[in-house]
């Protein structure tokens, strides 16, 4: 067995890392009060080649792997979960399917400029009555021709009304339930197609959600990802790696307040002494560290499977179902450890508490993580 | 344009630890980074290539381990490294160096511009970089701050501290930069990868056509006595009273004092 990152890897984590501190660090907390959607970082990232990491050259991106695009988000959410969101899902959400499901010629159009980060990505599941039963979704798309003329709504829409691109479930054939769903490429701009409200949220507030209109949309048969009723095998293999993505972010919020944690318990004097120096104090830190660690094994390896074609479904939800919840407990005993300075905004780690609550409800929320593992094991 | 920088790997910290006994620098332990200075000479070359084509190479004398930080700048955008790395350039002094460096350049054959950082944030002579271009016998400006290249006329702000020249040059030039020159660029993915599998060149003596009495130590005339930090040269006035209107009017009192206005 072997726990060694290439050199590459380690490269590439380290380049990240830097980016991360010097261009995403320093405004987390203005565009989290401010709900600021920061394009701008979302270009550098592109210019970098941070938005197609995983994917082939021949495709636009670096040609890396999963593992290296895992540690990306790690450290991209390790100083902002907003940037890590909006690059997991353009990654793992949009620009996947496409890589997977595509045709040669959907690759061109539309993978390379995703991969390139010219343009943005988003993934349009989530419907107001359908949330984790994605059976009960109504969007319906109905063939005319050389085109599909798409009806409905989708809410919570991550990138929503900043992508450029959109993957896009509709029924194709509402007699045969999730069987007749299908997945659709839809750009923006495309006559029809709209966006409502941003929502407002706890956490993630840099991150932006909106509900998506489609009245009438029509848009050209080639967009079709796939087969027609494909659709839902294609949303639950996206969200499979989506989940390492989440997982990764979750990890990457964890991580940064250990960092947070550990730097203040050493610093802040009570008692004529560090905090730290108070077992109550350092055993809490001692799980939070145990955590972070038992959390970034299931996150790898579920990337390491992923990366060489190994069955990644279990270990996916096993991941995001860990990383999430030692995300939520690690933020919560960050702020326990800063005190009342915790609680307020001079500090990152409310920040990071309130970003790590959506890490157990987004992309299948945990009880979901659980059916999937206990239909895995007790098969 | 062909574009030569040559870049040193400097220990991380501000606090290079010397040895009491033979007055060189402590290397151990300590993590190793590019001179941030040559970042800056090396954002200038990429740039110059990006607006007027050509190739950039980044030199360095130094031990082995030196090829991670020219991967470093192979990773940023750099098109060839090349390593000159020998024993017998152990315990080099600045003319040592430059000696080497100069003949590595005059091996590698053309070449319109060569950067250097303004100083090694270790060695601080900021003497390396105007010896080249004395053995090169080749015209030199240093503290840039601004570069324009219009054929072969090179037009740069030179800074002061209290202001900058205006300075024209014809290539063949060695220029070396300030920090205030621009902002390295990150590396990107992509260069990092094709960076990892680079093969680096590593030039030795029996390379370049040199005089084995000029390298090394034994090339080395320099004697360190004693290092120390130089006393600020001009210390500056903070007024800082309670409130900013205060501040202000004791400034105009200063200043007016003084004949300023
Ligand atoms: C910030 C944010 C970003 C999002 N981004 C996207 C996106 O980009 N694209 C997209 O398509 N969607 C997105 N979503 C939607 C998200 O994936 C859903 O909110 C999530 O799947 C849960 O659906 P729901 O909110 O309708 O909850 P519900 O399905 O109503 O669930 C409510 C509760 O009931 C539980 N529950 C439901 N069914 C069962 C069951 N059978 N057994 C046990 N418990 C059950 C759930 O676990 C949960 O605790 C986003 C949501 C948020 C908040
Ligand atoms: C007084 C003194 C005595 C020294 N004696 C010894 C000694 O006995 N043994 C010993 O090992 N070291 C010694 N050193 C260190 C060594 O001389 C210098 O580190 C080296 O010559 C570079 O000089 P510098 O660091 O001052 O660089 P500077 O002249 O400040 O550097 C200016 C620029 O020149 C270029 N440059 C400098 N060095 C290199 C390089 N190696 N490769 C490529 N480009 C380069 C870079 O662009 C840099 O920004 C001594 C240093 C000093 C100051």
């Amino acid at each position: 067995m072997n726990f060694e990152l290439t050199k590459e890897q380690e490269d590439i984590r380290s380049m990240i890392r830097d980016f991360a501190e010097k261009s995403v660090a320093p405004t987390a907390a203005e565009r989290d009060e401010k709900e600021y959607f920061p394009r701008e970082i979302f270009d550098q990232m592109g210019e970098l080649g941070i938005l197609g990491l995983p994917y082939p050259e021949e495709y636009g991106g670096a040609g890396s792997d999963f593992l290296s695009y895992a540690m990306a988000v790690e450290e991209i959410s390790r100083v902002c979960a907003s940037t890590g969101i909006g690059l997991s899902v353009h990654v793992s959400l949009c620009s996947w399917p496409i890589f997977h499901y595509g045709t040669e010629e959907q690759k061109q159009k539309f993978l390379r400029p995703l991969a390139e980060g010219t343009k943005l990505g988003a993934f349009g599941l989530t419907e107001p009555n359908a949330g984790t039963d994605a059976s009960a979704a109504t969007t319906t798309a109905v063939k005319d021709g050389d085109h599909y003329i798409l009806n409905g709504a989708k809410i919570f829409n991550t990138n929503g009304g900043e992508a450029e691109i959109e993957v896009i479930f509709a029924s194709t054939d509402k007699a045969a339930g999730l069987k007749g769903m299908s997945a659709f490429i839809v750009e923006k701009g495309t006559p029809g197609l709209s966006f409502g409200k941003k929502e407002v949220k706890m956490g993630i507030r840099s991150s932006v959600q909106r509900e998506v209109f489609m009245k009438d949309c029509r848009i050209p048969a080639a967009n079709l990802l796939g087969k027609e009723g494909q659709g839902f095998k294609i949303a639950m293999t996206a969200l499979d790696g989506g989940r390492i993505g989440v997982a990764a972010q979750s990890l990457g919020i964890a991580q940064g307040a250990l960092e947070q944690a550990i730097k203040y318990s050493k610093e802040r004097v009570q008692f004529g002494k560090p905090i730290s120096s108070n077992q109550a104090i350092a055993f809490k830190i001692a799980d939070m560290a145990a955590k972070v660690e038992g959390a970034r094994l299931l996150v790898y390896r579920a990337a390491y499977h992923k990366s060489h074609h190994l069955p990644y479904s279990k270990e996916a939800a096993m991941a995001k179902l860990v990383a999430s919840d030692a995300a939520m407990s690690v933020t919560t005993d960050a702020v326990q450890i800063f005190g009342g300075y915790g609680y307020t905004r001079e500090y990152p780690v409310e920040r990071m508490m309130r970003d790590a609550k959506i890490t157990q409800i987004y992309e299948g929320t945990n009880e979901v993580q659980r059916m999937v593992i206990s239909g895995a094991v007790l098969r | 344009m062909e574009i030569l920088v040559c870049i040193k790997q400097v220990p991380d910290t501000a606090e290079v630890k010397i040895d009491p006994v033979t007055n060189t620098l402590i290397r151990q332990g300590v993590p190793s980074i590019v001179n941030p200075f040559d970042k800056n000479a090396l954002e200038a070359a990429l740039q110059l290539k990006d607006k007027h084509g050509g190739k950039v190479t980044v030199i360095s004398m130094g031990p082995p381990q030196a090829k991670e930080a020219l991967r470093e700048c192979l990773a940023m955008g750099a098109d060839n490294a090349i390593l000159v790395s020998d024993r017998a350039f152990g315990g080099s002094d600045t003319l040592a160096t430059s000696y080497t460096l100069a003949a590595t350049i005059r091996k590698i054959g053309t070449y319109d511009l060569i950067f250097c950082g303004k100083q090694a944030i270790d060695g601080d002579t900021a003497q390396v970089g105007p010896e080249i271009a004395e053995h090169l016998g080749i015209a030199q400006i240093t503290y840039v701050a601004k570069i324009e290249v219009n054929g072969d006329t090179v037009s740069v702000e030179r800074e002061y501290e209290e202001g900058y020249g205006v300075i024209e040059g014809k290539l063949p030039l060695l220029i070396s930069v300030v920090k205030s020159i621009n902002e390295p660029r990150y590396p990107t993915i992509k260069g990092t990868m094709k960076a990892n599998r680079a093969e680096i060149p590593v030039w030795t003596m029996a390379d370049l056509d040199v005089d084995e009495q000029k390298l090394g130590l034994k090339g080395s005339p320099t004697q360190v006595r004693r290092i120390f930090t130089p006393p600020q040269r001009t210390e500056g006035v903070i007024i800082q009273k309670d409130t900013a209107w205060e501040s202000v009017a004791v400034l105009i009192q200063k200043l007016s004092d003084a004949k300023i206005i």
